[in-house]
């Protein structure tokens, strides 16, 4: 057998495609914080709270009226949008000509808000969801057996990170959002209802948080602090993959997973501290991030 | 007639005071995780438990009147100490009770020996308490990291389990029952592969789990606790590893986990625990008054909570004994006296190094189709007598018992 440093090269294989499953949850994530600060200014620090909200509103759609995880795939987002939609009409919508720190105040004391409420009614233990009926299972690949629900996990993730970058950068509707956050003043002119497209946008990114929380749901604990756990590494990503860049947060999102889930082979102790000491690097070589527009 | 009802009044009077000098006043602290990582192992329902023991004592021992107060200690060993310190000497309390998270329970246990108070442990896990750092304030009641190692540890060895590998939490913690489990599984003739040390609140094990997998180890242990437990089984049934004839070993797992994880995923998971709420009738009755003084009908007591409740109902008794709870040392020793006899626990004692002894139980998780009701999670595969499931007296090296 081929040996890579010391590793057989299909255990290498295997860990290098667990590292691009778990960078599809960071990139599907860092692309809603992209989103919501590209198009809005706004650092989005409940975003982890959304996450979390996404996976219980999973659980209790499934509780509440029988619907498995493919409805709560569609429904869980949207309430968990309608949700961000109303945020952002009663809170955000005054701070956008404020610094952006008084947005992430406001958002970091809601997450705290949010995971409260969820601990007092569900305790931090956490709540069963398994993974669907249809994906259960997998496939033997030689190198490694994998899943077929982390098979599902990095397609419906590249499809959502492809479809949204995709509206964004190459549509007519993306054009006009783009141009808002350029320009909102002149866009209004043009007959163009620029509020109510930024509020969808803030809850389309809102939602892609909560999509994430149901994706997650069958293979993650399911627990009232799930998103504060994951939040501070996405917004690392974010950090290194440029603030507001689009393609840099998906970028980034996949390679930093693939780069951890080498370090848990090489040097287990340090897999949670590796994308930090990446992103010192990165800030010290080029402050906007890898992707970043503003220099 | 005035002076017949003064004189009356008088009498009465003195009835009173007379009855008051007899009655004991005592009060009570739940120092618990109320808020965060631990909370539904101890927190309210370790409150709820203890008001249980204290109605229960009370129908018996009129003359005893307990308060019962309860603070959140946040994980953080400089705010559970600021606690114990405000609770015995602002408030008076008597007695703190339950506290899980073993460095807040360290701290605790060495104020309460400064103040000559009471310190029953129901919820940390560090056999230290019994170990080098035992104090005569203090009794660790429920369990502690050498009885789960042992247990499980040996009695899967001894079942065929004999190829181990582990995955521990990259903390002292964890470091403290790998080296126990290790020792447990190779003094019975086992053989450790290897081990992964992975970081606290870890969301992601698949990585690790490829690892244990190809180490071809028979056991998997799980060095670790709460949502890292629960993540690392979930991976595990998905990648899996159970249908590959691997076999997960929970070193630390409470009832609310494997509520958390389901049953489809839990299940065939072996772990050592010592009490289940479905263990017999008085255990069923119990919880049923514990879920409603706890308001919360589809839960179901840990061990932790019915350790609190038998650890609570003893330190009573020894203050009726002794009729005063102001020594601290005294009540200690009067309950090391005093053989425990409780509903939940049943009979047993406290040793010299502060370590309450009771059976053991293993206990296999049930495949869904066996679960009958809910709550009705686990198999008793086997029963470790009380003199097996704790570290023997004299390899703790308690300063309480050499000297």
């Amino acid at each position: 057998m081929v040996e890579i440093f010391g590793i057989p090269s299909t255990a290498l294989f295997g860990q290098l495609l667990i590292g691009l499953i778990n960078g599809s949850f960071y990139a599907l994530l860092s692309l809603g914080l992209a989103v919501i600060f590209g198009m809005l200014n706004i650092i989005n620090f409940s975003h982890g709270a959304q996450y979390m909200m996404g996976a219980f509103a999973a659980y209790l759609i499934l509780q509440y009226s029988g619907l498995g995880y493919w409805p709560a795939l569609i429904i869980a987002p949207i309430i968990v949008g309608i949700t961000g939609i109303i945020i952002e009409r009663l809170f955000l919508q005054w701070l956008y000509k404020l610094d952006h720190l008084y947005g992430l105040l406001l958002t970091f004391g809601l997450a705290l808000i949010f995971e409260g409420v969820a601990r007092n009614y569900f305790g931090s233990a956490g709540l069963p969801y398994t993974v669907p009926e249809s994906l259960r299972g997998g496939q033997n690949l030689g190198f490694m057996f994998l899943p077929n629900y982390r098979a599902w996990v990095i397609a419906a993730s590249l499809l959502v990170c492809f479809g949204t970058w995709f509206v964004i950068e190459r549509t007519r509707l993306g054009a006009y959002l783009r141009a808002a956050t350029e320009n909102p003043t002149l866009v209004r002119a043009f007959g163009i209802n620029v509020p109510r497209m930024i509020t969808l946008t803030y809850g389309f990114g809102v939602a892609l948080a909560a999509f994430a929380g149901v994706m997650a749901a069958p293979v993650y604990n399911v627990s009232p602090q799930m998103g504060a756990e994951l939040i501070i590494v996405v917004f690392a990503v974010v950090v290194i993959g440029g603030m507001g860049s689009i393609l840099g947060a998906i970028v980034t999102g996949f390679g930093l997973g693939v780069i951890e889930g080498l370090t848990k082979v090489f040097f287990p102790e340090a897999s949670n501290t590796v994308i930090f000491v990446i992103m010192a690097i990165v800030l010290l070589v080029r402050p906007a991030g890898l992707f970043g527009r503003r220099a | 007639m005035r002076k017949t009802l003064g004189l009356a009044a008088l009498a009465v009077a003195l009835a009173c005071g007379g009855a008051n000098a007899q009655q004991v006043t005592v009060k009570v602290g739940v120092l618990s995780d109320m808020s965060s990582l631990y909370s539904d192992i101890g927190g309210a329902g370790s409150a709820a438990a203890a008001k249980l023991a204290i109605a229960d004592f009370a129908k018996a021992n009129p003359n005893v009147k307990v308060e019962l107060i309860s603070g959140d200690h946040q994980n953080k060993p400089d705010i559970g100490s600021q606690l114990a310190n405000q609770w015995y000497d602002v408030d008076k309390v008597d007695l703190i009770i339950d506290t899980p998270n073993s460095g807040v329970a360290l701290a605790v246990s060495q104020i309460t020996a400064t103040k000559n108070k009471v310190f029953i442990v129901s919820g940390a896990a560090a056999s230290d308490l019994t170990g080098p750092k035992c104090s005569a304030n203090t009794i660790h009641w429920t369990y502690d990291t050498w009885m789960l190692a042992n247990g499980t540890g040996k009695a899967l060895v001894k079942t065929g389990g004999d190829t181990w590998f582990f995955l521990t939490a990259d903390y002292a913690f964890g470091h403290a029952l790998e080296r126990d489990t290790m020792a447990a599984v190779e003094k019975n003739g086992g053989k450790v592969l290897g081990k992964v040390r992975h970081p606290l609140n870890t969301n992601d094990f698949s990585s690790f789990l490829l690892q244990a997998q190809s180490s071809k180890a028979k056991i998997i242990g799980l060095a670790n606790a709460g949502g890292d437990t629960i993540n690392a089984i979930k991976a595990g049934a998905e990648f899996g590893i159970v249908k590959g004839g691997q076999k997960f070993a929970g070193l630390l797992v409470f009832a609310s986990d494997v509520n958390a994880l389901g049953l489809q995923t839990a299940q065939g998971l072996t772990l050592t625990e010592t009490w289940y709420w479905d263990m017999n009738d008085a255990n069923r009755a119990w919880t049923k008054r514990w879920q409603a003084e706890r308001g919360a009908a589809g839960k179901f007591p840990t061990m932790v909570q019915a350790g609190v409740y038998s650890g609570l109902t003893h330190y009573l008794k020894a203050v009726a004994a002794l009729k005063s709870a102001a020594d601290g040392k005294a009540v200690v020793a009067e309950m090391k006296t005093l053989p425990t006899d409780d509903a939940l626990f049943g009979k047993g004692s406290i040793r010299a190094d502060g370590r309450k002894v009771h059976p053991a139980y293993l206990l296999e998780v049930k495949a869904p189709s066996e679960s009958k009701y809910p709550g009705d999670f686990y198999n008793v595969r086997a029963t470790i007598p009380a003199d097996e499931a704790f570290r023997p007296l004299k390899e703790g090296n308690c300063p309480l018992v050499s000297g």
